[in-house]
Parts: C-alpha cells; sequence; structure tokens
C-alpha cells in the first residue's frame, strides 16, 4: 500500500484514501468540435504509458476531496513528489537524488553479482 | 524432434532419462530473420509456431529479454473460457478454445487443457439480466454457455455458499462446461518446442533497445543487447511491454499498464471442482493439479512495470472469496506475485497491423490473454504472413478508438475477463 | 514421564508441567512449551508424513519455519481442522490432535508408496510427456488420478469458528527477528525513546539462543539475556515485544504484514480472543534482523526419518531436553555441526562419527572433537543410508569413491552451510549481491529505508552482531529525531568461530541419474531433477524451478533453493550469480486467509445501505433486492400472493389510484454558484442557461467518448442553485466524473458540488389520486397543475417539515417526489402511507417501477443502455443541445462510427403472442432459419408482463430499429423461436395527458 503526500491536506496519508486518475497534463482542448478524430483519438485514447518517470493524477477522494498531480516513478513505484493540480511539471533534476538508481525490476536484478 | 509418448518415457525410466534431448536450443541470433517475433510468451511463441506450421515461414526468430514464458504467461491463474458477448469476442476467444481442445496433441506436449467448467456467478437482478444477454448470444453463435440455479451451481461446486443470507447472496450462474483451465508453462514450452523444432530461433536474454526503419519508414530491423538484427517483419507481442516498444517506432499507443496480483494457498487434497468467477465481488478461484487454490483478482489502480501490488489488493480479494467459499478462511496463503497487464480503453485487445509498413502489434490482452493464446497467436500469424489481418482479428484494429467501433465486453457486461 | 528420549537436567521445559497429545490416535505426553515435533521425538517418534510425489516416508528435518517435511493436521473441532501444520512451530497444548497426512491408509503403511518404485517412470516433469493419448482421458482419468494422489493436508470443510482481528500500527522502527541482532538493535532503538515494535515468529525470543548454549551475553546466558531483554523491552512504553508473530510481507514505502498467533498455543482458549491477529505496520524504518538457515546435505537418501539438521538436533537438546537418537551420525561440510556433536555427546549420547567432506575442518572444532573422543572422518562422504521408516545405518566412504563402510546409528545430523534469509530484504526490492568469497547471496543495494543487521547481512561474529545491531537500532532511531542519552553497551562470546559451507550435491550425491539425492523434500525433488531439466534445455533458474517443482512447496524454498541453483550452476558450467536466483515473493511463510481478512466477513464485507424508510417497508411486508450496496424494496407481497401477483396489482393499483415508492437510493448532488449552470451546460448535453428557477428538466450526461453515462432530473431551485439527480448506481461516480471536470478542466467556474444523496429521503407519490394524496400535508405550496406543472420543483413544508418538492414522473402518471431532510423520511412517509392507504393506494417497489416506465418507454440508464449506446441510439436527440458550443462528449459523439447507420436503437417490441413474455437479454434476429452462428441485430433489455397493457411488452436495441416499425423480427429461445413485431417504446397513453391529471 503507498503512502501518499497530499499537497492539499500537506500531509502523507495511506493509498486507501486515494484514486488515481490517469495521466496529468493532458489539458482537455478548447476547440473540441473543430478536432480532427487523429487529434481526439490523441487527446482521449492515446497515452504514454511510461515506464519509469510519469506524470499523472489523484483523487484524495476519502479526505480533503482535491485532485492533485504527482511524478512517480512505475518502476519502484516511488513517488517522487506530487504537486496541486494547475501547476506546471515541477524540475524533477532538483528533487531525485542523483545517486538513487532507478530499481529494476525483480527478474531483471537477481541475476545481479557484487 | 523426438516425439513425447508414453512409450518414450518408459524407454527412458530404464536408462535414467539420459536419452532426452534439449526441449529448444539455444542459438546465436543470425544477421537477418524473415519475421522477427518480441515477446516469447505463450502469444508470441505460438506465433512462430504457426508461422512455421501453416504460413511456410521459419527464417524466425523470437526474442525474449528474460526468460522464455516468464511474462503474464508464467503468471496467470490459467482460466479459459470463450462465453464472451460481442461476436468479435466470442469468434476470436471460441477460435482459441477449438485450438486448446487438441493443443496437446497438435504440439506433442501435453498442455493439461481440462475442460473443468467455468462459472460465473450471479448475485442481483442486474448480473442475471447480463449473464442471459451472454447465454442467448453465445447458443446462437454455437457457444456453450447455460444458466444454473443456486442449487444446480452448488451441485456443480460444493463448496459454494448460496445461503440468502450472504451479504451477496447468489441468484444464479452461467457456466460454460467448455471452458476450464490449462498449465501455463507447458503452454510456453510445448510452443517453444514445436517452434524451435521447425527451425525458429528463440533468442532469451536478448532485449529489444531500438526498432529501426527504412528510408520509406518501413521496418528494417531491431536493436539489441546483442547487437542489430534485421528483419523484413516484426511483431510485438510484448504485453505490458507492448508500449514502451512501441515508442522506440514512434507509435503511441492507447494503452495503459497495471499490476495484477494472484496467488496461491497452500495445496490440499481435491476440494474444488471447477472455476468460479464472481464480478460483483470481484474474485476468480480454482484448484490445481498440485492441489494449490488458484486465486486472482483485480488490477492495483495505478499504471505500474514492478510487477508487485499492495496487500490491500490481496486481502479484499481473499475477503471475496472467503464470502463465497466460507469453508476455505483456515486455508493459508503460500504465495503471491503479480504481472504486468496492458489495458485498453475497451479492454479489448488488439492485433492488427501498425501504421509503420512490416510492424504488427499483438497486445492489450488485459487480463484475459491466457484463454486466447492459441487463437490470438494463430490469426496474428496469419495477419504478418498475410500483412492482413484474418477475418477473426480484422475488428481488433488499432485505429478503433479513432472511428469510435468499439468491442467494449466490459461496458457492456460490467464482465471483467 | 513425557517422553523416554528427554534427558533429565537438559533443556529449558519443566518437567512437572506436562500436556496430552494425540497423534494418530495414540496418545502420547509432552511437556508445556514443546512443539508437536520435540514431543514426538521424545516419544521416539520419528515418521510424521510422506513426500508429496513419491510418498516417501518422512520425519521432521529442522526446529523451526523452514519445516518442509513434518507437515500435520491439527483438530480441535469438526469446524476447526487445519492442514499443512508444521510439526516444528505448532506449540503443543493439553488435548491436541494430531493427524498425519498423505497416506493411506496409515502412515507406516502407504499405498501411494508404490510411487516410490515407479519413480524411474516419474522423472520431473514427465507429465508433459505423456497422458495425450487418447484425448479425452486427461480429464477423466489421468488428471482426476493425479489430483487424488497430490495436495497434501484435507481442506476444511465446514466454516471456521474462530475470529480474527487486525492492528494497523506506526513506529520509527520496526525489528524483524528477535535473536541477538534483532534484540540488540531494538534495545539500542528504544533507549533512544523511538517507537519501537519487535516480532518474533518463534514463541520465545532468542532465535539461535534457543540451541547455542555457549553464548553467553553481559556474563548472562544467552537465553536467558534474550528473555530478560525482551522483558526488559515489554517494560518500555515505547516499545511493542510481538512473539508468535511472522513479518511475512514487505511492501512500499516500508510497510510489513505481520501476523501474530493469538491463541493456538492454548488448550481452551478464551473464545472472545482471536486465533490470529493481522498487524499492519508502517515504519519509518526497518531493521531486518532475520538470521539465517542451516541446509542440509544433498546425498543418497537423506531424507529419511531420523536425517535431520544438526541445529534443530542441537534446538531439541539445549532447549526441549530432548535427544534425537542414542547413536548418531554428523555429515557435515561446516564447522557448526561439531558443536550439535558435542552437546549431545556431553548428555550422554553416542556420536558414532562426524562425517567431514572437508579436508580441512575448523581447527577449533577439530580439536574439541578429538578431546571429547568423537571419531572425525574428513573428506569423506556419505554415500547412502538405510532404514525403512527411520534411519538405520551410514555408509561412509573417502571422497572420490572406494567402498562404503557402514555404520549403525539412529539419527543422522547433517549441515551444508547457513543460508542467510534475505527474503525481507528482497520482498523489500533491494537487490541481492552474491558473495564469492562466502558463497552467499547477501544484501547488495538497498531499495526502502531498511538496514539488515547478524546472520541476514552475513555477520557471523557474535560481538560483531552485536555492535552491527546496537549501531543499527541508534542510526535508525536518529533518522526520526531520537537520540540515546548514553550508549548502550553488550558484550557477548561464544565457543567456536564457524568455518566451511557448501551449496549444491554433496560427495555421495554422485552424478548418477537414478540416486535420490534430495534437494527439496517436500516436492521430491532430487540433485539428478535438476541435471534432467538443464539437459532438456531449461537453462534459466525460473524455468529449472518450474520444471522441477523445486522451491514451489509449502517452504518456498527455504533449504533448497540455493542446492538447486548450484546444481544447476555447475550443470550449466556457469557461476551461480550467472544462473541467478528466483524471486521472493510475500509470504515468508504461509498466512491464514482467516488472519488476512480479520473482520472483513458477513456483514462487514461490504457495508449494506438502507434508506431512512427501510425499516417501515420492512414493517409493510416489502421483499428487498440488492442494487449495488442499496437494499431496495423490490415489491411487498400480501398475504397469499406471489411476486407476480403483487407485482400485477401494484401496477394497476398506481394506474387507477396512487402508489408511493421509496427513491431515497437515487444520488443527488447540489450543484451551487454563480457559474452552476454555465457548469452544467459543459457537463449535460442539454442547455441550462434557459431552465427558470422552479422547473426541471431531465439530463444526459455522457462520457468525453460519446456514450451515455448517467441521465436524470435536475431542478434548479435558483438562480444560482441546481438539485441534480442520479441513477442509483450513478451517484458517486457521477460526483466524481464532476468533481473531475470541475476542478481540473473547469477550474474558472465559480461552483460547487455537495454530495447530498444521503441527506434527502425521496418519496415518490405516484398516480390520479397523488395531488389529493400529499395535498391536505403540504403548507406553503399551491399544487394545482397551473401553479405547479409537470417538471417544476417548489420548496415548502410538508407534515411540518421542510421539503423539496417535485411534480416530476417516472411512472407517466400525475406524480410528486417528496424530499426530505432524511431524518424526516420515515414520519413522513408514514403520514403520507396514512391518507393513501384509505384511498385504496399501495406502496410499490422496484419492480413495479421498471413496469411502470417501460409502458411508458423511459428508459434505464445500464439496462437498457451499455456502455456503448449514444443518445441517438436512445432516441434521445432532442436532449442534445444542437447549438452548444462545448460539452463533455461532444467530440466523441461525432466519430465516424457513432453517426454512422445501421446503429443499434432503441425500439418497443410486442410479441405477437400477447401472452408469451420475451426473456431480458434474449437475442433478436430477422431470419430465425439461418444456421449457426446466427447474425444477431439486438437484444431484448427490458421486459415485462403489462397488467396495465393485458400484454406483454418490451424494449429492445435492434440494428436500425427505428427505420423497422412495423417488422416482424425473431428472438430465438432454445425451444421455440418467438416473433416479434417492432413498435414505438411507448405503450399506455401515447398522447401523455396523464401525466399533467
Amino acid at each position: 500500500m503507498l503512502l501518499i503526500y497530499c499537497p492539499y491536506c500537506e500531509e502523507e496519508r495511506s493509498e486507501l484514501e486515494f484514486r488515481q486518475a490517469g495521466d496529468a497534463h493532458i489539458a482537455r482542448p478548447t476547440n473540441m468540435t473543430e478536432m480532427t478524430d487523429e487529434e481526439f483519438e490523441a487527446f482521449f485514447f492515446l497515452r504514454d504509458n511510461v515506464k519509469g518517470l510519469t506524470y499523472e493524477r489523484w483523487r484524495h477522494l476519502n479526505g480533503c476531496g482535491r485532485f492533485f498531480n504527482a511524478a512517480r516513478d512505475t518502476v519502484s513505484d516511488k513517488f517522487v513528489t506530487t504537486y496541486k493540480a494547475g501547476l506546471p511539471k515541477p524540475d524533477i533534476s532538483a528533487l531525485r537524488p542523483a545517486t538513487e538508481a532507478t530499481v529494476e525490476t525483480y527478474e531483471a536484478t537477481e541475476s545481479n553479482a557484487k | 524432434m523426438r516425439k513425447y509418448s508414453v512409450f518414450a518415457v518408459a524407454r527412458e525410466a530404464m536408462r535414467g532419462h539420459r536419452g532426452w534431448e534439449a526441449q529448444w536450443t539455444s542459438p546465436e541470433p543470425r544477421k537477418e530473420y524473415d519475421v522477427i517475433i518480441i515477446g516469447a510468451g505463450g502469444h508470441g511463441l505460438g506465433t512462430a509456431y504457426y508461422l512455421a506450421k501453416e504460413h511456410g515461414i521459419t527464417n524466425i526468430a523470437v526474442l525474449e529479454k528474460g526468460w522464455l514464458g516468464g511474462g503474464n504467461t508464467g503468471r496467470n491463474t490459467t482460466i479459459i473460457r470463450s462465453n464472451y458477448l460481442y461476436d468479435e469476442s466470442a469468434g476470436i476467444y471460441d477460435h482459441a478454445l477449438k485450438l486448446w481442445d487438441d493443443l496437446s496433441q497438435d504440439l506433442n506436449y501435453n498442455v493439461m487443457y481440462s475442460a473443468r467448467g467455468v462459472m460465473m456467478l450471479s448475485h442481483n437482478i442486474h448480473d442475471q439480466q447480463v449473464f442471459k444477454r451472454h447465454i442467448h448470444a453465445n447458443r446462437l453463435n454455437g457457444i456453450d454457455n447455460e444458466w444454473l440455479t443456486p442449487e444446480q451451481a452448488k451441485e456443480f461446486c460444493p463448496p459454494l455458499d448460496i445461503s440468502r443470507t450472504a451479504r451477496y447472496p447468489i441468484n444464479g450462474a452461467a457456466l460454460q462446461r467448455r471452458g476450464g483451465t490449462a498449465r501455463h508453462d507447458a503452454v510456453a514450452w510445448g510452443y517453444a518446442r514445436a517452434a524451435a523444432d521447425r527451425g525458429v530461433h528463440i533468442i532469451q536474454n536478448c532485449e529489444v533497445t531500438g526498432l529501426r526503419r527504412h528510408a520509406n519508414g518501413a521496418i528494417a530491423g531491431v536493436e539489441t543487447n546483442r547487437g542489430y538484427i534485421g528483419a523484413k517483419k516484426v511483431g510485438v507481442v510484448a504485453a505490458g511491454h507492448t508500449s514502451v516498444l512501441m515508442e522506440m517506432a514512434e507509435v503511441r499507443m492507447p494503452l495503459v499498464s497495471y499490476p495484477l496480483q494472484a496467488l496461491v494457498s497452500e495445496p490440499v487434497k481435491p476440494i474444488f471442482p471447477c472455476v468460479v468467477m464472481s464480478n460483483t465481488v470481484h474474485a476468480y478461484i480454482s484448484q490445481s493439479d498440485k492441489g494449490e487454490l488458484v486465486i486472482g483478482a483485480g488490477t492495483d489502480q495505478y499504471s505500474s512495470y514492478s510487477q508487485t501490488g499492495g496487500l490491500q489488493i490481496i486481502t479484499h480479494t481473499l475477503d471475496a472469496i472467503c464470502e463465497l467459499f466460507p469453508i476455505f478462511r483456515r486455508m493459508k496463503m503460500m504465495r503471491s506475485w503479480g504481472g504486468i497487464v496492458d489495458v485498453t480503453p475497451d479492454r479489448s485487445p488488439i492485433l492488427a497491423k501498425t501504421p509503420v509498413p512490416g510492424l504488427y502489434v499483438n497486445c492489450g490482452w488485459g487480463t484475459g490473454g491466457f484463454k486466447a493464446t492459441p487463437g490470438s497467436a494463430n490469426v496474428f500469424a496469419h495477419t504478418i504472413a498475410n500483412d492482413a489481418p484474418h477475418k477473426i482479428n480484422a475488428p481488433f484494429t488499432l485505429e478503433r478508438f479513432r472511428s469510435g467501433r468499439l468491442i467494449d465486453e466490459a461496458a457492456a457486461a460490467a464482465v471483467a475477463h | 514421564m513425557s517422553g523416554a528420549n528427554r534427558i533429565p537436567g537438559a533443556g529449558r521445559l519443566t518437567p512437572a508441567k506436562t500436556a496430552r497429545f494425540v497423534f494418530d490416535g495414540k496418545s502420547y505426553a509432552a511437556l508445556e512449551g514443546d512443539t508437536a515435533a520435540s514431543a514426538l521425538l521424545a516419544n521416539g517418534v520419528h515418521l510424521v508424513g510422506r513426500s508429496f510425489k513419491y510418498h516417501r516416508p518422512r520425519g521432521i528435518v529442522s526446529a523451526g519455519a523452514e519445516e518442509p517435511n513434518a507437515l500435520i493436521g491439527v483438530e480441535r473441532d469438526a469446524a476447526r481442522k487445519q492442514p499443512n501444520v508444521r510439526a516444528t512451530v505448532q506449540e503443543v497444548f493439553d488435548g491436541m490432535k494430531v493427524i498425519s497426512q498423505n497416506r493411506w491408509p496409515s502412515l507406516s503403511f502407504d499405498v501411494g508408496a508404490v510411487n516410490n518404485l515407479l519413480s524411474p517412470f516419474f522423472a520431473a516433469g514427465f507429465y508433459y510427456k505423456t497422458f495425450m493419448w487418447p484425448k479425452q482421458a486427461w480429464k477423466h482419468v489421468y488428471e482426476p488420478q493425479i489430483r487424488a494422489a497430490a495436495g497434501l493436508g484435507v481442506s476444511p470443510t465446514e466454516d471456521d469458528t474462530d475470529h480474527y482481528s487486525s492492528r494497523y500500527a506506526h513506529c520509527d522502527v520496526l525489528v524483524i527477528g528477535a535473536g541477538v541482532a534483532g534484540l540488540s538493535a531494538a534495545l539500542a532503538a528504544a533507549k533512544t525513546g523511538a517507537r519501537v515494535i519487535i516480532c518474533d515468529e518463534q514463541a520465545e525470543v532468542g532465535g539461535a539462543l534457543h540451541y547455542d548454549k555457549s553464548v553467553t551475553i553481559n556474563g548472562l546466558e544467552g537465553f536467558t539475556w534474550a528473555q530478560a531483554t525482551a522483558a526488559e523491552l515489554a517494560q518500555m512504553e515505547n516499545v511493542t515485544v510481538l512473539p508468535r508473530t511472522t513479518a511475512f510481507g514487505y511492501y512500499a514505502q516500508n510497510f510489513v504484514g505481520l501476523t501474530e498467533r493469538v491463541t493456538e498455543h492454548l488448550a481452551k482458549p478464551d473464545r472472545k480472543l482471536p486465533r490470529e491477529r493481522l498487524w499492519q505496520v508502517r515504519a519509518k524504518r526497518v531493521i531486518i534482523a532475520t538470521g539465517a538457515i542451516e541446509r542440509h546435505m544433498v546425498f543418497a537418501n537423506n531424507d529419511r526419518p531420523g536425517i535431520m539438521l544438526a541445529s534443530a538436533a542441537r534446538t531439541f537438546l539445549n532447549h526441549f531436553g530432548v535427544a534425537v537418537g542414542k547413536k548418531i551420525g554428523v555429515y557435515t561440510a561446516n564447522d557448526s555441526a561439531y558443536e550439535a556433536a558435542f552437546d549431545l555427546k556431553r548428555a550422554g549420547i553416542t556420536v558414532a562419527a562426524i562425517v567431514d567432506s572437508r579436508e580441512k575442518p575448523g581447527e577449533a572444532v577439530l580439536a574439541e572433537a578429538r578431546k571429547l573422543g568423537i571419531e572425525v572422518l574428513t573428506g569423506h562422504a556419505v554415500i547412502e543410508t538405510a532404514g525403512k521408516l527411520r534411519v538405520s545405518s551410514m555408509s561412509v566412504a573417502r571422497n572420490g569413491g572406494g567402498r562404503g563402510r557402514s555404520i549403525a546409528i539412529d539419527a543422522l545430523l547433517v549441515s551444508a552451510g547457513w543460508t542467510p534469509s534475505v527474503h525481507m530484504f528482497s520482498q523489500s526490492r533491494g537487490k541481492v549481491a552474491y558473495d564469492f568469497e562466502s558463497q552467499r547471496f547477501l544484501p547488495g543495494t538497498y531499495a526502502q529505508d531498511c538496514l539488515s543487521v547478524g546472520a541476514c547481512n552475513g555477520t557471523n561474529d557474535l560481538q560483531a552482531t552485536i555492535e552491527e545491531s546496537l549501531a543499527a537500532g541508534e542510526l535508525t532511531s536518529n533518522a526520526s529525531g531520537f537520540t540515546a542519552s548514553q550508549k548502550t553497551e553488550l558484550q557477548g562470546s561464544n565457543a567456536f568461530a564457524w568455518t566451511g559451507g557448501m551449496a549444491g550435491a554433496a560427495e555421495g550425491a554422485g552424478p548418477d541419474t537414478t540416486v535420490k539425492a534430495f534437494i527439496d523434500f517436500q516436492n521430491d525433488v532430487c540433485a539428478k531433477d535438476i541435471r534432467l531439466a538443464v539437459r532438456e534445455g531449461m537453462h534459466s533458474i525460473e524455468h529449472i524451478k518450474r520444471f522441477t517443482t523445486n522451491g514451489m512447496a509449502t517452504d518456498q524454498g527455504k533449504l533448497s533453493n540455493i542446492h538447486g541453483l548450484a546444481i544447476a550452476a555447475e550443470t550449466l558450467g556457469r557461476e551461480i550469480p550467472k544462473v541467478g536466483l528466483t524471486t521472493f515473493r510475500a509470504p515468508y511463510t504461509p498466512v491464514t486467509f482467516g488472519a488476512l481478512i480479520n473482520h472483513s466477513r458477513g456483514e462487514l464485507f461490504d457495508p449494506t445501505r438502507k434508506t431512512p424508510m427501510h425499516a417501515l417497508e420492512e414493517a409493510q411486508g416489502a421483499v428487498f433486492e440488492d442494487v449495488g450496496q442499496w437494499k431496495r424494496a423490490w415489491y411487498y407481497p400480501r398475504a397469499g400472493e406471489d411476486m407476480h401477483q403483487a407485482v400485477n396489482r401494484e401496477c394497476k393499483t398506481v394506474r387507477d389510484v396512487a402508489g408511493i415508492f421509496d427513491a431515497s437510493t437515487l444520488g443527488k448532488i447540489e450543484v451551487v454558484g454563480p457559474d452552476a449552470a454555465q457548469f452544467l451546460n459543459l457537463i449535460y448535453t442539454n442547455s441550462w442557461d434557459t431552465l427558470k428557477p422552479g422547473r426541471c428538466r431531465y439530463g444526459i450526461m455522457l462520457r468525453e467518448d460519446g456514450f451515455v453515462y448517467d441521465d436524470g432530473v435536475v431542478g434548479r431551485m435558483a438562480e444560482d442553485r441546481f438539485h441534480v439527480t442520479t441513477t442509483t448506481g450513478g451517484a458517486a461516480r457521477v460526483m466524481n466524473h464532476m468533481e473531475d471536470y470541475l476542478q481540473t478542466e473547469f477550474p474558472h467556474l465559480n461552483v460547487w458540488l455537495t454530495s447530498a444523496t444521503e441527506q434527502w429521503a425521496v418519496i415518490a407519490v405516484q398516480g390520479p389520486k397523488a395531488r389529493e394524496i400529499i395535498a391536505p400535508l403540504v403548507e406553503g405550496i399551491d399544487l394545482s397543475n397551473e401553479a405547479f406543472p409537470h417538471m417544476s420543483v417548489r420548496e415548502g413544508k410538508i407534515c411540518g417539515v421542510p421539503t423539496r418538492l417535485f411534480r416530476m414522473s417516472f411512472t407517466g402518471e400525475t406524480g410528486f417526489e417528496v424530499n426530505v431532510p432524511a431524518d424526516f423520511g420515515p414520519a413522513v412517509w408514514a403520514a403520507i402511507w396514512e391518507r393513501a392507504e384509505p384511498m385504496g393506494a399501495c406502496a410499490y417497489g422496484t419492480e413495479t417501477m421498471h413496469i411502470l416506465r417501460a409502458e411508458k418507454g423511459y428508459i434505464i440508464v445500464g439496462q437498457d443502455t451499455d456502455g456503448t449506446v449514444t443518445p441517438d441510439d436512445a432516441s434521445l436527440s432532442w436532449a442534445v443541445g444542437k447549438k452548444k458550443p462545448d460539452f463533455v462528449g461532444i467530440r466523441g459523439l461525432r466519430r465516424p462510427d457513432l453517426v454512422a447507420d445501421g446503429r443499434k436503437q432503441l425500439v418497443g417490441l410486442l410479441t405477437k403472442d400477447p401472452k408469451l413474455v420475451l426473456e431480458e437479454g434474449a437475442q433478436i434476429v430477422a431470419d430465425p432459419n439461418q444456421a449457426l452462428p446466427m447474425t444477431m441485430i439486438g437484444h431484448v433489455t427490458s421486459s415485462y408482463w403489462s397488467e396495465n397493457c393485458g400484454r406483454s411488452i418490451a424494449l429492445a436495441l435492434v440494428a436500425g430499429g427505428k427505420a423497422k416499425l412495423g417488422e416482424t423480427l425473431y428472438v430465438p429461445m432454445p425451444d421455440r423461436t418467438i416473433a416479434v413485431e417492432v413498435s414505438d417504446m411507448v405503450f399506455i397513453d401515447k398522447e401523455g395527458g396523464r401525466i399533467n391529471g
């Protein structure tokens, strides 16, 4: 169970209080009716599905109820940071300790020798 | 290939099993292949097998970054059924079911397909309406699926609690008798052996790091950790990692990868005769030949490539299992694990050509890919060989989200795969 | 007497405290504190089980949780039978009933043992190569046989009457394991004031101190020090000490699952106590002090009862006071086993010989052995053993061959060295690394805030372990801001430092393909099986594991994995780390489902939601149905009525007189703010600007992809205030959907959303007499048609309490929906009922509601639509604002396939035979005579007997349905084909006059 810092409550709370809500920083176009089918497909259906650092939305459903954004590593499931909705993508390099390498999947790690 | 049979086993028994040859070899990659399949799971190995067997293409490599069968093929709860609602889904899953029936004989490898029956529990009127719709549609599609009363359901699966006092009492069930289970590893190994026997190269520990294209945009080959390998055609069959690979060809996919967990109990003597699924309480269960209860659940809520998930998913699944089968509360969880499932917006797979000439993709099976293995591999081989889909997989395009021609089993049925 | 093999003066149990238990029908004596294993051994019972595949006789291998062989059934009563219990963990209680497993008819004579004779046939993976002919025989013959032979214990067949509980806990430092390392770490941490939890899987803390009597710490005998330290810790307010508690799973962000066995060791547990307790601990830091597990030696027939780990024999002697034999042999590659021989020798047991595969054992132990007069055969191997149900001799030969010399023994103690328990570390997603020098996998790169100390970290020396652990305890506490006023100091000493250890097949396992040198006892995996797997092309350790089933038994390879890996590496000619470890997965040891579930059963499995009027409806005889978490009144049968009769009566009564219906489960959202109408314009397909305060409108909501998501009536209470209703099932997700758009896409809009589903009780009063029923109860609202037309809303009072009164109808009759604050619901319901009943009105349930709305062609989203239906498909295009520049779904709705011809459209269906009621979900075809698979053009979404129409009615989704009005279609059923005519969707009062009555 993940531990998630709600940027509105300013508290770390258990994953049980939250709902993940898909990718962040995908703004709903304001010219909906002018979009081509391809543009609409790209907006609504296509996803980067990043292996590594991803920007995603969470809602503190059983808490303050607010949607917010998170930067999380989808390989280690570690949160790098969370931030309020509407804010731009944070500068991750400043937050991420340079020494901390992405942890690979189990199957890849286990044969590593000293 | 030396044929497997009871006589072969008996002969080997006399000489300490010294005579068995390798089921597949580990060749060095050639410079170029007619077809490269990325991903040596059941679907990928099966694709290579059917390309060789049915389309006469044998200059094939199946590249696998880890060990063959080590992805979702070796991590799933092995449920097989074909009682899907829409003609398109019913078509591909029943194609698979028909192939399952003969697969052991076809591969000369006992994949232990066991038609023990898959029973889906109905807990309320909405479930009943949905299941009846399936049953009627299945019947007219020539697919077996029948309605059982709670008493009939209990007769078919004695551990089931059908008391009216349960939190979600059962008001019936849909049973597909041809549904059942198979031995997941044997499917990968059986296809690997049969494909290798027909000349297919299975190259493990070979990770694809790039897709190279000709000036005209067509696929040229793959970069790997073992060097560049040319290919006339490339099929991506990489489940949870599809997006990562397709991105190498600048194709964005309508996919999100989620962790999916499962668990087994300690082994016990036979107690559970079939497969039972419940979508209302979110759980499914069967008993393996070794005696373990094999239990699965829904995905974790966030996208992940970690092959692990939260304990709360496991406990919630067991809550549901023990509501349905209270006699199992003293059983013990022996092992739990996770896989990565790739889910499309309509939860139906994509088996199709891509915008890149010579590049094909088979993905999006979500939580239900194992059951489709032979059918999916068979029509995907057809698609690669002919550069055109088989009529069974023609609806499962990459473009259907653009046009809106979805195959939305989940929306139509609220039924998990 | 508590067993003939109990050595007077040995062990820590109290001779006076006895208990009796039954094993396979025979009664035995035990001492309090015994495990089933120690008690059986005290009574000379070595044969306790049969192996999985070959049904070989098996004894007790270990003294702990790693036990692969000694699995027993423990029964308290019919409902409390526990299979697959490790005899080495289960504590004996007075009256305990134990049965052996996987044997028939008896443990000493097991018919299944024929498998052992057939074992040449049953090589690893043989079943993949046969049982394929004839095809049907797999399901009907082979598989049932295999299944019957497999499995171990027997599943319970009755509902468990024990209960379980759960705790969530937070701490600064969680210490896993309470041996020397864990206790030292916990002590150092505790003294800083940090919140500490320390758990240990055994009944008493101490870990290796159970057997290593030579240890002293701060002048106390090790085990005594451990108990004193635990007692000291337990008294500190900031510390929780949890014995009998296994850390089974290490999840993300230092979330660790523990199970505590609360009553499993008690003869007559207080039934108020839980059997087990699940702890879910979130720790700032975790200290892993899980020790190491001894490995057995791999040689021919190394599985006979009486052959056990050397440390286990030491535990049985030094802790339980039990000698595991009278004449013992030792086969080792490691110094630690010598100490077992020394302890037994000093206790008066004959040590026949120590066989050491090494040429050069540790000098100190060798000297001590000589001093004690024990024969040591260095550079020798045990190449064979004998003894049917218990080992009776070992054959010993010089390494490299030669004839064996037979030595009579009745127990053989083995040790191939120690495997650090990196399970928890690895589960935490740390990377293990292979240390070539000590030939062990050790913690390498950490992924979470944890530290490994002691044997699980590869630290061998006692004082080094203590110091490393004290430092870890301090360091982890400091990280949480705690510091100690003074350093904790501990001085330890022990007898010998250990050298040696090996992995894989020992001398005596041979390269032979017929020798049974067991690696995985429970699953009967031998060295030759690993070699066969490699020969068959299985080069990945995962393939080898799966092909041979090595490490897949209930012990999950705690003894076997390293041996299997070493043999695979040797066969492949690769270094061990190049072959790789299999994945460590939770749980560390098996965990009871009941503990994981704990309170989540029955009523607490999922909350039941009841409306405010539930009790009244129950009193009125309602039968309820489950709708999501809700219980809804389904119908109200009167004496002698079945469902059909009750529903027919209710349907007639509502249209002839009136009926009252509990609509409280509908979702309700209060949408407030200056931009409320603008917000709804974006969320719904309809336009809301033109809706005047006091009026209502039916609204359709889409997903962005253009398909119908939800529907409901929205009332405008004021310019800036809307009362939105949703479907019962959609309430929560619609609220989330609205919040999502409001917060993230339209944050410029000044709007607040409040869920009000449970704040309002809703009573629908429908029918020609509806107005007459409520009129005398209502204050401040003119109910006349002119003042209060259909689709209006007013605020006023009813029965003296505030109400939002809606003039609306889901029946096609004159109707009102009375919204009152939930607490007033029952009183208002009762008052309305008091007026309604004498007029001949009825209470009606969801079934009647469904029929009445179907008679009018009103759809139910989720039944008549299914997530693939557009507003136009459902004949609702009138509700889509054509001039709106934007709303959620506007673009999705315009995709080519959503506007294509031939889409399935909602229509009415009338069976040619008016008495026939179609089955909901039945499929529709144009040509009933076609062959399978048929071309289906639609399905029946709603179908009922309509007493008001005097015939059956149905709604259906039919391809191109609106163009097929009047056409005949067919519904093929298993026993017949039903002809139907396509009609419009309104079956009663087509002009719609009644609604304005």
